[in-house]
């Protein structure tokens, strides 16, 4: 610290970069920051994974001074960033397919320690579908070895590249492409999402964390502290899709902070199978709060909605609250 | 050096002689004991630098051989018949961003019914995947191919399969004569990649490319593939040199320069086919062989140059078009366009029925009377067939097509005629 700050919001780093230590300012705070994902990409206005991508990535890139190669499955990210031919990657970049992300980061990381270049260190990313469907075999492979590679999931929940269908990570009740919002019983019927990060948390990897983009600062944070441990890290990030939720470009961020204020998507870190840390729900809402604003969930509201579903998301929430921990119970804010 | 060994640890040997820096390895018959005499060769220390991958899958396999190969480390997998098509995805990925990773494919048939036994059934089936394709005909030959194909890959950036007859080369114990590594490093230099993930000099690989420039980016390999037609006889010709032996190059001729009749095939059979023309040539019937060696690029020009001559062309091919016949012999009827002569198609050893010089001698002997069939399948059990058709035209519920024809021939499963 440079000089003792009186926090008005505490817990949070909101009081304004230049207040804090060089060593606490987020990198986006830096005009040294590398841009790794350049201006100038198609993603739609209020892209959460565009948002998600250019912090998770320029983090990494400081973490390692620059020496870093990103290895890209198809989506959503692959697409709106290389309309050939042109390119918003201002690193080493390479997108193969859809399911082998996982696989080619392996392969990218095996190439720098038989070169001698241990430096150099890897990251591979996709979204949802890429992650915890067609490449999920990929990726638990890559865990299981414990290669040297930190894969990062933007989750949006759903295939929205292909036109918003349902994917592994589709929640229950969510309206999409193939779950559609007619019938006796609308929206996704089955499941709550699989749950990538406590499947990779099973394969005792060193680092496991889940993250917003409504907090970006610890998005960074838990970038810098991956990139700072070698073998296979997750990094799972929420990124709300205003296209595929119906939902406003401009409550991206509000949406992202809603789902981890709810419960429904608990926001913590595990290290080698173990839980080590979590973010505390400031302000619980209730799931409803959350939904409401999407379109996606809109036939679970009015007068023919869906009360048993609302009352089976709110438990999943109650379930993350409680498994989690993630009331403050000295706060006086539990239930 | 005169060796006496399996044809997968001559391959697992020619191939840690080419200095590969990334080896990803799954299980599948009978390609494994080429990856597990390479991991020993890792893990023992003799083959070092190098990353000898356990991957889960062989779409892993190939994916890992991509992200090594555009890291620029010299790359290597082997796999065969349902792993090829595990990782066919990929496979094209390879091809489609110019890498020269270099593939052992242990010729093997497809399912189902579930078969472990040789055809080229496997390798066929990715024909036009844009790889090269490099047919082995003994087990000197897939070790030689192997030095070869890291040469011709990488000047061309281009992915190169070596295909080796599955059990019939990769479990057969022959003399070889091994290089040394002197030797192999005089012919083979480092791996110059043409792209690379460098921080140093960040690039963008993979990008989406619409209908502009697509074509183009085809066209280019389809170029790639063009001089490679002029690069593998002249790599096979500086390898002669080197080695003192012949190996590979687009085609080779047995006894066809006055052949009335030529036999065309690929892979180990070309050994049984040499030893049943020769007998045929006692008797005073002018019959050749033609073994193709590389069938990607397929040589239009030299199949056309070495046919051309002869009365009547034969192409024994272990691979079947389901529903048109011969797979080679489609190719081989391009190369002969505006030449009249008597073609037929032989499918014959699918699934590894053996094919033996008495079947060769009596088929080739109907062909050259000009008796065959124009598809003819050697040795069919036209018996157990009709009994099946029979059934189904019978009965409705006529049941799983290869139990019925299991039950119906006893107790022995697999026999050779």
């Amino acid at each position: 610290m440079t000089a003792p700050i009186k926090f008005y919001q505490t817990g949070t780093f909101t009081v304004g970069n230049r207040l804090l230590s060089p060593e606490q300012r987020s990198v986006q705070a830096s005009p040294e920051r590398n841009n790794s994902l350049n201006s100038g990409h198609r993603a739609c206005q209020g892209c959460g994974e565009a948002l998600g991508a250019r912090y998770a990535v320029d983090a990494a890139m400081r973490a390692t001074q620059g020496q870093l190669i990103a290895a890209n499955a198809t989506g959503c990210l692959e697409v709106f960033s290389t309309p050939y031919p042109e390119t918003s990657w201002q690193l080493p970049w390479i997108h193969s397919l859809f399911g082998n992300a996982a696989a080619v980061g392996t392969g990218i990381a095996a190439a720098m320690k038989v070169k001698g270049r241990s430096n150099v260190r890897v990251i591979a990313q996709g979204g949802d579908g890429g992650t915890t469907d067609i490449g999920f075999g990929c990726l638990s492979g890559m865990f299981e070895r414990n290669d040297d590679v930190l894969y990062i999931c933007y989750d949006n929940e759903a295939y929205m590249n292909t036109g918003v269908q349902r994917s592994s990570a589709t929640p229950a009740g969510a309206r999409t492409a193939t779950t559609m919002a007619v019938g006796a019983e609308p929206g996704a019927q089955f499941g709550q999402g699989k749950n990538l990060p406590l499947i990779a948390m099973a394969h005792e990897i060193p680092y496991v964390a889940t993250a917003t983009v409504a907090d970006l600062r610890d998005l960074e944070a838990k970038v810098e502290r991956a990139m700072g441990i070698h073998g296979a890290r997750y990094l799972h990030i929420l990124v709300p899709c205003p296209l595929g939720w119906g939902s406003a470009s401009h409550d991206t961020i509000r949406l992202a902070r809603l789902a981890r204020e709810s419960g429904l998507f608990p926001v913590f870190e595990a290290e080698n199978g173990e839980v080590t840390s979590v973010t505390k729900i400031r302000h619980r809402v209730p799931v409803e709060e959350y939904l409401r604003p999407q379109k996606r969930f809109a036939h679970l509201f009015g007068p023919k909605g869906q009360i048993h579903m609302l009352e089976r998301i709110q438990a999943q929430a109650d379930r993350n609250i409680k498994r989690f921990g993630l009331l403050d119970l000295d706060a006086g804010d539990a239930q | 050096m005169q060796k006496q060994i399996e044809g997968s640890r001559a391959v697992a040997e020619a191939v840690a002689l080419c200095r590969p820096e990334v080896i990803c390895a799954y299980p599948i018959s009978p390609q494994t004991h080429i990856v597990e005499g390479l991991g020993e060769l890792v893990k023992s220390g003799t083959l070092t630098p190098c990353e000898f991958i356990n991957v889960e899958s062989e779409f892993a396999a190939m994916s890992v051989a991509i992200g090594a190969s555009a890291a620029g480390a010299r790359s290597y997998t082997a796999t065969a018949s349902q792993g090829l098509l595990f990782m066919a995805e990929a496979i094209y990925n390879a091809s489609g961003l110019g890498l020269p990773i270099v593939m052992t494919v242990a010729n093997r048939a497809i399912g189902a019914p579930i078969n472990i036994w040789n055809d080229h059934s496997d390798s066929m089936s990715q024909r036009d995947c844009g790889w090269i394709q490099l047919f082995a005909e003994s087990n000197q030959e897939a070790l030689d191919l192997h030095i070869q194909a890291f040469k011709l890959g990488e000047e061309l950036s281009m992915p190169v399969m070596v295909c080796m007859d599955g059990f019939i080369l990769t479990h057969a114990y022959e003399r070889v004569d091994m290089p040394t590594q002197a030797e192999v490093d005089a012919f083979l230099p480092g791996y110059e990649p043409r792209q690379v993930l460098d921080p140093a000099d960040p690039v963008s690989i993979g990008a989406m490319v619409g209908p502009e420039a697509f074509m183009e980016v085809r066209y280019l390999a389809h170029a790639k593939q063009t001089m490679a037609l002029e690069r593998i006889p002249q790599i096979a010709g500086e390898f002669a040199q080197r080695f003192g032996r012949n190996s590979g190059g687009l085609v080779r001729a047995y006894r066809c320069e006055h052949a009335e009749t030529i036999v065309v095939a690929l892979g180990s059979v070309l050994g049984t086919l040499k030893d049943t023309v020769d007998e045929l040539y006692s008797d005073g019937l002018k019959v050749g062989v033609l073994g193709i060696h590389s069938f990607r690029p397929f040589p239009l020009a030299a199949v056309r140059a070495a046919l051309q001559g002869a009365k009547r062309v034969v192409v024994l091919e272990k691979s079947f078009s389901v529903g048109l016949g011969g797979v080679v012999s489609t190719d081989v009827r391009l190369a002969l366009s505006g030449l009249q002569l008597h073609g037929y198609t032989v499918v014959a050893g699918l699934g590894g029925r053996a094919i033996t010089k008495a079947s060769l001698a009596r088929t080739l002997r109907e062909a050259i009377a000009d008796k065959l069939q124009p598809l003819t399948f050697m040795d069919l059990d036209w018996r157990i067939v009709n009994r099946q058709l029979e059934r189904e035209a019978a009965t409705r519920r006529s049941g799983p097509i290869a139990e019925n024809l299991l039950r119906d021939i006893g107790a022995v499963a697999s026999k050779v005629h």
